[in-house]
């Protein structure tokens, strides 16, 4: 990581760990003097650090978190490891801890309240003196994130906001006077609006007393453009999503009776992986395995609780070590990024959805262990507990559907790794030895999906043949 | 409207011993609903012992009650015998009345019981019962809706849809048949039904009568005012029991609203809320408090709103009032204005199609003659001591006369109103007798459900900070239960709040699958003073829901050791 961050949830620091903001961000402005002193973030021996603690991505598919509870109050003194603050994302609370010693300076979203990923939440002072200040900067933040909320509340008469010392005036973000017409529109529609992101404030109500009823929202959903349009064009409220386009992209109304079920959270968050997928080349090379050795191994390791997923992980690991291109990823279209661990997601549906728990160091840890840490993930996977770390981290994935009686598939590559396999069903298959003679052995297809930026044909077509002389002697899996 | 109610107590029954009563204190709670003395406060047990020491405990309880109902009346007849009409007369035949009356018989009491409207009161006719009917509607819809928890099971169901008369005449018919069955069983047990609104005219004096008709006058030795509560209307709400409703018109459900307001997030707007969504309508909540669902321990409300809340047709606005509500008229929607509860100050103003007002219940108490006997009501309720004797304005006791119920406000439970008829009951038969509130369940039929008993964790720790103990928390997910599992219900949580001194069980809360049946094992342990060190041991048969409790139990950590072998050991 090129910048730690002072807090974290309780998770190791994995190399997929979405984005907490840097630590360091010196504190802007006000304070030129103390604020040029530390200006360079590895200087250690700078005398006094103001830092900003960030609202963490506690999940993939978080954009804002709310701050269920402060552990400590402003002025406690904290230690490195302690639990600061509780924070609810889509997912659950977490605690979320502290990586600097220092002293609670000021809370600047406080209990009960929602912050962006990213925003502020409060200021870490390293000696009491920088307190004062650190409360000062914390005022001057409160009135300019009064952040607009999200709940259609209708443009304030007074805004009087607890009065705090010399408060810069927020700056009336809406239009102060009483709005053309009043926004009434229903609970649904408003939870609509937020999951599709549109702003509630264009969709037109035909609902009763025109108010915006949830099929408005829909409606108004099926005309954007469902492309992830790139940097927003501009503030300049460009005028409506131009419906000359809208009309070509989108297909034809949805046929009559059909009905429309928006995704949920999960199902969002795949179908962006997906689409984002589409800006990387890839191509898949296929391989036979022969699975009579790992058969006849999986028979004696079954009754100590290893699962097929476990070897093929712990197979597909032990290959890795040996082509690390394999395991790398390119981040930027420019270089390869050698990962450092061979971290292990495997696909698993879950309740309509899909879900990657990852299998940590999956080369390292004996195959017990990795069987034992297997079951416990598809537990918190099926509870919803899963840590961020614990699908997010991948470095590659597996993906097997041979227990359907799948023969052959073709996996999509997820964004931000170099290879996914895609494991077919092991079937009984007539081969011809070298000699001539027939027999009977047991097949099983696999296909690797890989991104021909950084992994070439004979990087994966070398791996494959790693991975196959594994499964076909697996005794080195138990080792 | 908050839970069913407890008709049957266990008279007949063969009670188990409880441990306890026999290592330390040669007297064995009598019954079950004997709560204080039951090891909760095991040292006022020496007190009563002795008063009473002369009735020997058998087995089996009635016998025994029996027995000494008889020599406790042998002794009140010491003064002059005057002549009364009834030994007891309650006003008022709700579920705290139909209680009482049914304990008095049994006990050999002459018994009438008054009822100005029907019999059945609140909970039978506009409340509990007929509220059961919709959410029993509502558990259903929302299952067949939930396409994916019917996929998950191997179901394939068409879209479901509903007849909302249909489901208007479910509700209505519970009622006449639970109101039927109340009123049978009160005539079949020999109690006189007084039609006619009843007041206290004097000591041990009633009159009632309809209106149009000379009043009847009764007397009798005691009396219990049991009258209930009806629901609370706000100032600036207009009711006009169509677009603007309290729980009594929601329950017919005249009409499902597209969008429906619900003032106050208390058991009634809560379960409101759930039959609403399940039919189809979307709901905003307006509670005056900053949190939704107050009253109910915050870890398990916040749960809750996450599960009934949140990924439902809901919003809401906490922390305000609604100081004006007009009703639709003229072509007009129904206007809310919405005020911040601490400034007072104009926040919103909501335009729906229909508003239930769900802010509580008000004491039904006016027109009762309390000034009669020189009673003054407080707020409307009227005030008791922990034996619901009524208290006059001089705070003195007014002798023969109690309150139970939600008139005396104490906690508004159709079950709890019973319960502390009972108890009256049994204090005029010669028995003392205090109820311990702290034993009485309550639930809220949401699917899934919410119970709980005793104490909610931050009253716990506040109980533990005065008093000197510690106080810790155990807790228990449905999603490790294999039969919340099968029915692919394991979103839940059971929480016990406990003393790991001694065990002592302090309040369980409960939101998940059948949570308004489960809490019971917790009740009446609460109830007999069994410690968790005991009751861990107790067997569930598997696999059932009960198993969360049980796992809740045997997670707890306890200081204490078994306090004594369960009896003795029986061979099969």
């Amino acid at each position: 990581m090129a910048s730690s961050s002072p807090f974290l949830s309780k998770i190791p620091i994995s190399n997929r760990t979405i984005c907490f903001a840097s630590s360091l961000s010196p504190i802007p402005s006000k304070f030129p003097s103390k604020s040029l002193r530390h200006h360079r973030r590895n200087a250690l021996k700078v005398q006094s650090k103001i830092r900003e603690i960030f609202m963490p991505a506690l999940s993939s598919t978080m954009t804002e978190g709310k701050i269920v509870s402060w552990i400590k109050s402003e002025g406690d003194v904290l230690s490195k490891g302690e639990s600061v603050v509780v924070v609810e994302s889509d997912k659950a609370d977490m605690d979320v801890e502290t990586f600097y010693d220092g002293i609670l300076a000021a809370i600047v979203v406080p209990e009960g309240e929602t912050a962006p990923v990213g925003a502020p939440i409060g200021l870490l002072a390293e000696t009491e003196e920088e307190i004062a200040e650190a409360k000062a900067k914390a005022a001057s933040q409160t009135g300019s994130t009064a952040s607009p909320a999200i709940a259609p509340t209708p443009p304030r008469a007074t805004s009087t906001p607890a009065p705090a010392i010399s408060q810069p005036t927020p700056a009336p973000a809406a239009p102060a006077a009483e709005g053309p017409r009043k926004i009434v529109a229903t609970p649904y529609a408003k939870k609509l609006a937020k999951q599709h992101k549109v702003d509630i404030n264009k969709v037109v109500g035909t609902g009763p007393f025109g108010r915006i009823t949830p099929a408005d929202v829909e409606a108004a959903v099926v005309i954007t453009p469902s492309k992830p349009v790139a940097p927003k064009p501009a503030p300049a409220a460009a005028a409506s999503p131009s419906p000359a386009k809208a009309a070509a992209t989108s297909s034809a109304s949805p046929l009559p009776g059909s009905t429309v079920i928006s995704f949920t959270t999960m199902q969002a968050a795949v179908s962006k992986n997906m689409v984002d997928s589409l800006s990387v080349p890839t191509f898949r090379v296929g391989y036979p395995v022969t699975t009579n050795a790992l058969d006849a191994l999986y028979e004696k390791v079954k009754p100590k609780g290893v699962t097929m997923t476990a070897l093929l992980a712990k197979a597909a690991a032990m290959a890795l070590v040996q082509h690390p291109v394999v395991n790398a990823s390119c981040k930027d279209g420019k270089s390869f990024t050698y990962n450092s661990n061979i971290n292990i997601a495997v696909a698993v549906a879950i309740n309509g959805g899909l879900i990657t728990p990852v299998l940590q160091d999956a080369d390292k840890l004996d195959l017990y262990l990795l069987s034992q840490k297997w079951k416990e993930l598809v537990e918190k996977a099926r509870a919803k507990q899963l840590q961020p770390h614990e699908y997010n981290s991948g470095t590659f994935t597996l993906s097997n559907l041979g227990m359907f009686g799948v023969d052959r598939f073709d996996a999509i590559l997820p964004p931000g790794q170099g290879a996914i396999m895609a494991v077919g069903a092991s079937k009984p298959t007539v081969v011809a030895d070298a000699d001539g003679f027939f027999s009977v052995k047991s097949k099983m297809l696999v296909n690797v999906t890989a991104d021909h930026r950084i992994v070439y044909g004979a990087d994966l077509a070398a791996f494959l043949q790693t991975f196959a002389k594994i499964v076909e002697n697996p005794e080195s899996l138990t080792l | 409207m908050h839970s069913s109610f407890s008709l049957s107590l266990s008279q007949h029954i063969t009670v188990p011993r409880s441990n306890h009563a026999f290592d330390s204190i040669p007297f064995a709670p009598s019954k079950p609903i004997n709560l204080r003395f039951c090891g909760l406060r095991r040292e006022t047990l020496g007190f009563s012992s002795l008063s009473r020491s002369h009735s020997r405990q058998g087995l089996q309880l009635h016998t025994t009650t029996t027995s000494k109902g008889i020599s406790a009346s042998l002794a009140d007849n010491g003064s002059p015998p005057k002549s009364f009409d009834y030994d007891l007369i309650i006003i008022g035949a709700g579920v705290g009345g139909h209680g009482a009356a049914l304990h008095a018989v049994e006990k050999g009491l002459k018994t009438a019981i008054i009822e100005g409207d029907v019999v059945g009161g609140t909970c039978v006719n506009r409340g509990c019962v007929p509220s059961k009917a919709l959410l029993a509607v509502s558990g259903r819809m929302r299952e067949l809706q939930s396409e994916h928890h019917m996929k998950a099971l191997g179901l394939q169901v068409s879209a479901a849809g509903y007849d909302r008369q249909g489901v208007a005449d479910h509700a209505n018919n519970l009622a006449s048949k639970i109101r039927n069955n109340l009123t049978n069983s009160l005539k079949a047990l020999g109690v006189d039904i007084l039609m006619g609104v009843g007041a206290v005219l004097g000591p041990q004096k009633v009159k009632y009568g309809k209106a149009g008709f000379p009043d009847k006058i009764v007397t009798a030795k005691d009396i219990i005012i049991a009258t209930g509560s009806v629901p609370f209307v706000p100032k600036g709400i207009e009711v006009d029991g169509k677009t603007v409703i309290t729980s009594d018109h929601a329950l017919k459900l005249e009409f499902v609203p597209d969008w429906i307001v619900i003032v106050g997030s208390g058991y009634i707007g809560l379960e409101f809320s759930d039959v609403y969504t399940a039919l189809g309508s979307e709901v905003t909540f307006v509670e005056a408090l900053d949190q939704l669902m107050p009253g109910f321990d915050p870890e398990i409300g916040k749960l809750a709103q996450r599960v009934l809340i949140n990924p439902r047709k809901i919003d809401y606005h906490a922390g305000v009032f609604a100081s004006k509500i007009t009703s639709a008229k003229d072509g007009k929607p129904v206007t809310i204005e919405l005020i911040d509860a601490k400034t007072k100050e104009h926040k919103d103003t909501l335009e729906v199609d229909a508003a239930l007002i769900a802010t509580g219940r008000a004491p039904f108490t006016n027109g009762l003659g309390l000034e009669n006997i020189n009673v003054v009501t407080q707020r409307g309720f009227v005030p008791v001591d922990d034996r619901m004797r009524v208290i006059d304005a001089d705070g003195n006791l007014v002798p023969h006369l109690y309150c139970i119920g939600d008139a005396n406000g104490k906690m508004m439970l159709a079950h709890a109103a019973s319960a502390q008829g009972i108890s009256v009951v049994e204090q005029v038969t010669g028995r003392d007798h205090v109820l311990n509130h702290l034993s009485i369940p309550a639930a809220c039929f949401t699917h899934p459900e919410i119970s709980m008993v005793g104490l909610t964790e931050p009253q716990a720790r506040e109980k533990g900070e005065t008093e000197g103990f510690e106080v810790s928390v155990a807790k228990t997910s449905f999603k490790a239960n294999t039969k919340a599992l099968a029915e692919n219900e394991g979103e839940g949580l059971a929480k016990l709040i406990y003393r790991p001194d001694t065990g002592e069980i302090l309040g369980v809360h409960i939101f998940g699958l059948h949570a308004a049946d489960l809490i019971h094992e917790a009740s009446n342990a609460i109830a007999l003073g069994t410690r968790i060190q005991d009751i861990k041991f107790a067997v569930h048969a598997h696999p059932t829901l009960s198993e969360v409790l049980d796992e809740l139990f045997k997670s707890a950590k306890v200081e204490a050791h078994v306090s004594s072998q369960v009896s003795e050991p029986i061979a099969v």
